[in-house]
């Protein structure tokens, strides 16, 4: 009996305790925070280190690699394919988000009207983002292709020139070929999200502007673009991002050649750590990747602070 | 298949028994075999994947039959060549995956302590069949073992348009780098121009690049695996594909693998670097038009230059099984049946000539001779030399070709973008950053 009530006492203790962690906000902020943590660290915590430490070392795959330091950092600093590699990922980058954020507001703002079929109009839109990578990516290459590229074929028969393109052969044709292939891709996704903020607009402010006679000009440039910033901000960032670390349109149309005009460094590393075997190397040249899209993302946590800042908040 | 059907198979297959039983082909002593598999024992293999579905076919069914005779169940996988070479170096680094892969060149050759010592399976069938060709020797052999079994190479072969190569003058193919120069240039005015690869094509640029390399003199390393690439003869070699560069049909700095596959077969390319493929898919092919190409094409055996030896560039196979293995006897009993001549021979047909022998005794299988436009594919280990002359198979040799720096300094001299003697600096630069480690 006396045992009985004792470890009914020990009991109600215990469930006490239980009730108590979670009666207390701290506690079970903290349990639920558990599985995004455990899942933030094993798939991008986890990996990002163990990248940041391979690019430390002289792994080849299948081996076990040495620490080096910067070893890997210094000998790429010395090899003219990788500035090449660094050069191309930066053209890339900049020629295919200005263009694909032009012709992306540009379309928003068209979708934005009042037009016949609008819904199948944007549905369209989106297709070039619905097609899988690597099947637009082939697609190209026989577009681009030096002997049966059908932008050749149609110029030829209209006159227009004498002897089919080289997209693919000569340094400059390739980077502005994949550049375009990057845009038709990319087009799709900063249009519909640029749409979507365009949306969220209140219409009130156009009609008060309307009232103070305000140009469609004017109203674009006061109204729309300040308040589509931030979204802007967020696109253009993804986007970036997203063109930095291309790597199947590359991969699929060129393989980086001709004459490594095309490597990226997302392309590069690839085949310095999988096809080359030398995996310490790729990684470094994966990791040399980080301070450029640490500065985007910098660009973009700006931009988003000027939103609270239009909310009437303080900078 | 239209000139090879069953029953020229068939005559072709009795003819090569008539030769097996025949005094030629009975070894000078018998080799032995002692080799008992595990008992229940069961293996992963990963090949490449096929290109000619027969191929792999009968492939499939002579591993049906040996685990009907053995016992040894086994499952069978296969990936693209490019995918293998990964999964080969991390099977091998984590200890765990498939228990024997066939692959491509010098793989084996970056992590050959994992690998099970196949000396024995490659002194049996060396002493069986009379010998292995030398560059076999130089894949399958780390040091005094074997690491690895040659199982082949799927081999390059010049594909040229008959007509084309006689209306440019030339009733023979010519056999020299001279001849050969003055045939594109033929060609090239013609208008029916030749082309190579000269993109990063793993199979095709690599091919040809290294054989103008070597064909000059001109090599990568030296037998100590200093790098020597910066040398007058590599000079000699680029000034010499520049002059050839000029002769190709536009383009070819931005061909992948199967560029020069499609332009041949659509009549505007007469002259490349390819595989059997080309003749095999026009042959069968439906279209007319590609029939008859394939009728007006025939092989030949790269020129030969100024060094004076054949000095190709081949695909070889390797088996290599691993030591993380549970049944490492059962591996090598496998590579044993599957290479024993008489399996080989029957594989070697259904592929219709696909795979080039790695042992000379098996050049006598009919095939070869079913159709004299298959028969310079035949040779191919016996004209190429090892991707890492003249130095060693491994780590280095493959970062160098992974990283395309024989395609690269060829393309750069040949378009110009260099100077020759700048181009082959630049290649010696990139190739010390792999031989210093």
């Amino acid at each position: 009996m006396a045992v009985m009530a004792e470890s009914a006492v020990a009991q109600v203790k215990r469930s006490s305790m239980w009730t108590r962690a979670f009666e207390s906000r701290n506690f079970l902020g903290a349990m639920f925070m558990v599985p995004a943590i455990a899942i933030l660290i094993l798939f991008l915590a986890y990996p990002l280190a163990l990248g940041l430490w391979l690019g430390m070392t002289d792994t080849k795959i299948g081996g076990v690699g040495r620490y080096i330091g910067f070893g890997n950092f210094v000998s790429l600093a010395k090899d003219s394919v990788f500035w090449l590699s660094v050069f191309n990922t930066i053209f890339y980058t900049f020629a295919a988000s200005i263009v694909k954020f032009a012709i992306g507001l540009y379309l928003a703002l068209l979708l934005n009207e009042r037009l016949p079929f609008k819904s199948m109009v944007r549905a369209i839109v989106l297709l070039p983002f619905v097609v899988p990578t690597v099947l637009s990516a082939i697609a190209f290459w026989w577009i681009y292709d030096s002997q049966f590229s059908i932008i050749s074929w149609v110029l030829l028969k209209a006159g227009l020139i004498t002897h089919y393109i080289d997209f693919l052969g000569d340094p400059w044709n390739a980077r502005w070929s994949v550049v375009a292939a990057n845009i038709w891709r990319g087009v799709p996704f900063v249009a519909i999200t640029l749409l979507a903020g365009l949306q969220t607009i209140s219409p009130s402010l156009y009609e008060a502007a309307n009232l103070d006679g305000a140009t469609n000009l004017q109203r674009f440039r006061h109204i729309t673009l300040p308040m589509l910033s931030p979204i802007i901000a967020v696109v253009m960032t993804f986007s970036v991002l997203m063109t930095f670390t291309d790597f199947q349109l590359i991969y699929t149309i060129t393989r980086g050649g001709p004459i490594n005009a095309t490597h990226l460094m997302a392309t590069l590393s690839f085949q310095r750590a999988i096809t080359g075997g030398n995996l310490g190397e790729g990684a470094a040249i994966s990791n040399a990747m980080i301070p450029f899209l640490v500065a985007a993302i910098l660009l973009s946590f700006f931009g988003l602070q000027r939103s609270r800042w239009q909310q009437g908040g303080r900078d | 298949m239209s000139n090879f059907d069953r029953r020229s198979v068939l005559k072709a297959g009795l003819g090569g028994a008539a030769l097996l039983a025949g005094p030629g082909i009975v070894p000078v002593r018998a080799a032995e075999w002692t080799n008992v598999p595990e008992a229940n024992a069961s293996i992963r293999v990963l090949r490449w994947k096929q290109f000619i579905q027969a191929e792999y076919d009968k492939f499939a069914e002579q591993a049906k039959k040996f685990s009907e005779k053995t016992g040894v169940k086994v499952k069978l996988e296969a990936e693209s060549w490019d995918d293998i070479r990964p999964k080969a170096a991390v099977a091998a680094n984590v200890g765990a995956g498939p228990d024997l892969i066939i692959g491509t060149l010098d793989d084996p050759h970056k992590f050959p302590e994992k690998l099970i010592d196949m000396t024995d399976v490659a002194d049996y069938l060396g002493k069986q069949y009379g010998g292995w060709y030398p560059v076999a020797e130089r894949y399958g052999k780390k040091g005094n073992s074997w690491i690895a079994i040659p199982q082949g190479a799927t081999g390059g072969c010049l594909n040229y348009r008959i007509s084309h190569v006689k209306a440019a003058g030339f009733d023979e193919f010519p056999k020299d780098t001279d001849g050969f120069l003055k045939l594109c240039q033929a060609l090239k005015k013609n208008n029916t121009p030749a082309g190579f690869a000269l993109g990063h094509a793993t199979g095709d640029a690599n091919g040809w690049c290294q054989w103008a390399l070597w064909a000059f003199g001109g090599k990568v390393v030296n037998d100590k695996n200093e790098v020597v690439i910066d040398s007058p003869e590599t000079i000699a070699a680029l000034e010499y594909v520049k002059q050839l560069y000029a002769t190709f049909i536009p383009g070819v700095l931005s061909w992948n693998d199967s560029n020069n596959n499609k332009a041949f077969l659509n009549g505007e390319l007469s002259l490349t670097l390819n595989g059997i493929s080309i003749w095999t898919v026009g042959k069968n092919s439906p279209d007319p038009k590609q029939q008859e190409i394939a009728k007006d094409m025939n092989h030949a055996q790269m020129p030969i230059g100024p060094v004076g030896v054949s000095t190709e560039q081949q695909n070889i196979l390797v088996y290599y099984g691993y030591k993380h293995s549970k049944y490492p006897k059962a591996v090598k009993e496998f590579i044993k049946f599957m290479m024993d001549k008489e399996n080989y021979d029957a594989w070697e047909v259904a592929s219709n000539g696909y795979v080039s022998p790695p042992l000379p005794a098996y050049n006598d299988n009919p095939v070869w001779t079913s159709d004299p436009k298959i028969t310079p594919y035949r040779d191919c280990l016996k004209r190429c030399r090892d991707n890492g002359y003249a130095g060693d198979l491994g780590y280095a040799s493959a970062a160098v070709m992974g990283d395309f720096v024989v395609v690269d300094m060829f393309a750069e001299a040949a378009t110009g973008s260099v100077t020759p003697k700048e181009a082959a600096a630049r290649a010696a630069e990139r190739a010390k950053r792999y031989y210093q480690v």
